[in-house]
């Protein structure tokens, strides 16, 4: 508790590769939730001991097939209804998950919990420079209301350059139909 | 054969019923058998189309309320096995459509009638009748345990968790030496989906829908959380007065057609059920009371033990690791839980489980993992079930 700052808290963690669950990182943090004013991001400080896999060989397979489409990707509901997720969008969804990470992380306070739930709808921009360009609608599950919470997000990515949210904005629900 | 259901109002229309088993063949549905036929209880039972008539003579000379349920119980038994083919074939390792779960509860009743009996508790507010499994080998005097599934409609997996315990305590009876002994000793209530309604609408409109579909007065928001629709603290912490959100309390306790059902039948049979289960998802949480209060129950060590050894259990399967404690400190403090209301009404060994995954799927769990997260939480819950076969009160 820091007087007149906020609150402070401090987290060793154990970081699991999703995609190669043996595959663990070790990682402090600190975490500073601001009093009071409840739309600045929380600041956050990390420090991981050791490193993440190299996703190269990966990234690039991904980066060349979007930009041998002849049409832009187009998709709906990832996952499905019944939890699946096709090969070929596994990348899309893990894109909006680390763009959704971004959005959570601008959006938290010490009384939310955010999840990715779904990705409604997603689209390819075409751009005329290197980046990939996708505009999400998604999911949002927030675990202590439990509502749904529809998001726009516009995700840039670059296998060299990494994830960029350049925007985002909460929807209204009954966008959702 | 018909199978009649009749309403004794009193001593001698129950003597009645008790004159007619002595004579007749007579298969009671509910209760078990006619030494538990009480005035102003509903009495199911199945004869012989040779003796019908003269039942219904009997029925109608001592003017006793009565219906015909099944007029010819074959039939009824072969239109459940052909709708099988005509929809989606039930799996229990796929999420199975309502139609499909209603149809299976009656297959697997009809198919296994010494382990197995089907009632419905009620009708949901859409109409649907709300359909309650009774395990175990028949038997007097046994206590029981009550596990429900499906309390919010998009947790799918909790509905295949139910059909899924089911399914093993059916093929695995004499052969696997707990669960005979569990089915032996005591009557599992196995409730497959409390929140039907909600349900339906995840498969037809909205996956991602929560509450029950009931119409709220002076709103045009539809729903009411039926986990914060128990009188536990009903309101006070984690749950909504406004009808369009998410965690609505509902406009009164039990005011869900659902919720109502559940805890009639509950309070019906308090001096038998011994535990109370309520599975959730997602989150691999293995809860106990209280949510609504930060305060710790009576018997908050052995609850403790209870759900540490349990989370074991289910961990030791694959890995999976579960979060176990007292509601309000290990998730959030949520009043009106059914939970909390049964641990209140006496029933000691109350525990929720939210089952997998942590936030990957969370609710769109992908089917690959219903077997494996059903096959841990079996473990778990037969864990529990056995230690209150060890521990009845």
């Amino acid at each position: 508790d820091i007087a007149d700052v906020g609150h402070k808290y401090h987290l060793d963690l154990v970081l699991e590769d999703v995609l190669a669950k043996d595959t663990t990182v070790n990682c402090t943090a600190e975490v500073l939730y601001h009093l009071g004013n409840q739309n600045t991001a929380p600041d956050v400080q990390f420090t991981l001991e050791g490193e993440l896999r190299t996703t190269a060989e990966a990234d690039n397979l991904f980066y060349n097939q979007i930009k041998s489409l002849d049409k832009v990707l187009v998709a709906e509901n990832i996952p499905d209804s019944q939890g699946s997720v096709s090969p070929a969008m596994e990348p899309v969804h893990l894109l909006a998950w680390v763009a959704s990470g971004y959005v959570i992380w601008q959006n938290s306070t010490e009384n939310t919990k955010l999840q990715l739930a779904q990705i409604r709808r997603v689209k390819q921009v075409k751009r005329s420079d290197e980046y990939l360009e996708f505009d999400y609608l998604v999911l949002l599950h927030e675990m202590v209301s439990q509502e749904i919470i529809p998001w726009q997000m516009t995700v840039l990515w670059h296998p060299q350059h990494g994830v960029q949210v350049t925007q985002h904005s909460c929807q209204p629900q009954h966008s959702l139909e | 054969q018909k199978v009649f259901r009749v309403i004794p109002q009193n001593d001698e229309q129950v003597e009645i019923i008790n004159s007619l088993a002595s004579n007749i063949q007579v298969d009671f549905w509910q209760p078990d058998s006619v030494t538990l036929v009480r005035p102003k209880m509903q009495v199911d039972f199945r004869v012989d189309a040779s003796d019908a008539f003269e039942v219904e003579d009997l029925l109608k000379e001592s003017g006793m309320e009565y219906r015909v349920l099944i007029d010819n119980l074959q039939a009824a038994l072969d239109a459940q096995f052909d709708s099988k083919a005509r929809g989606t074939a039930h799996s229990y390792v796929k999420y199975n459509n309502w139609e499909t779960i209603a149809a299976w509860t009656a297959d697997i009743a009809a198919q296994n009638p010494n382990l197995v009996s089907r009632s419905v508790i009620g009708e949901t507010y859409e109409g649907r009748p709300i359909y309650l499994l009774k395990m175990g080998k028949r038997g007097a005097n046994k206590k029981a345990i009550f596990m429900d599934c499906g309390f919010h409609a998009r947790e799918w997996i909790s509905p295949a968790f139910c059909q899924w315990f089911v399914k093993e305590a059916v093929e695995t009876y004499g052969k696997d030496t707990v669960m005979t002994t569990l089915l032996n000793n005591l009557d599992f209530y196995v409730l497959p989906v409390v929140n039907i309604d909600g349900y339906v609408y995840t498969w037809t409109t909205n996956r991602m829908w929560r509450k029950t579909r009931s119409k709220n007065a002076g709103s045009s928001c539809i729903g009411t959380d039926p986990n914060r629709n128990f009188n536990a603290g009903w309101c006070t912490i984690g749950a909504s007065k406004n009808p369009c959100d998410a965690t609505y309390c509902g406009s009164a306790p039990e005011s869900e057609k659902e919720t109502k059902a559940l805890a009639d039948f509950i309070r019906q049979h308090l001096s038998t059920i011994k535990a109370y289960l309520t599975i959730h998802s997602y989150s691999q949480l293995l809860l106990f009371p209280y949510s609504y209060t930060y305060k710790l129950p009576s018997d908050y060590e052995e609850l403790n033990a209870i759900a540490h050894e349990a989370s074991k259990k289910l961990k030791s399967l694959y890995n999976t690791k579960y979060t176990y404690g007292p509601g309000a400190e290990t998730i959030y403090p949520a009043a009106g839980g059914s939970d909390d209301w049964a641990y209140n009404q006496g029933i000691k060994y109350s525990f929720t489980f939210e089952l997998r995954d942590t936030g990957r799927y969370g609710f769109a769990l992908p089917e690959s993992q219903i077997k494996p997260t059903c096959e841990e939480t079996l473990l778990a819950v037969k864990y529990i079930a056995n230690y209150v076969l060890e521990h009845l009160y």
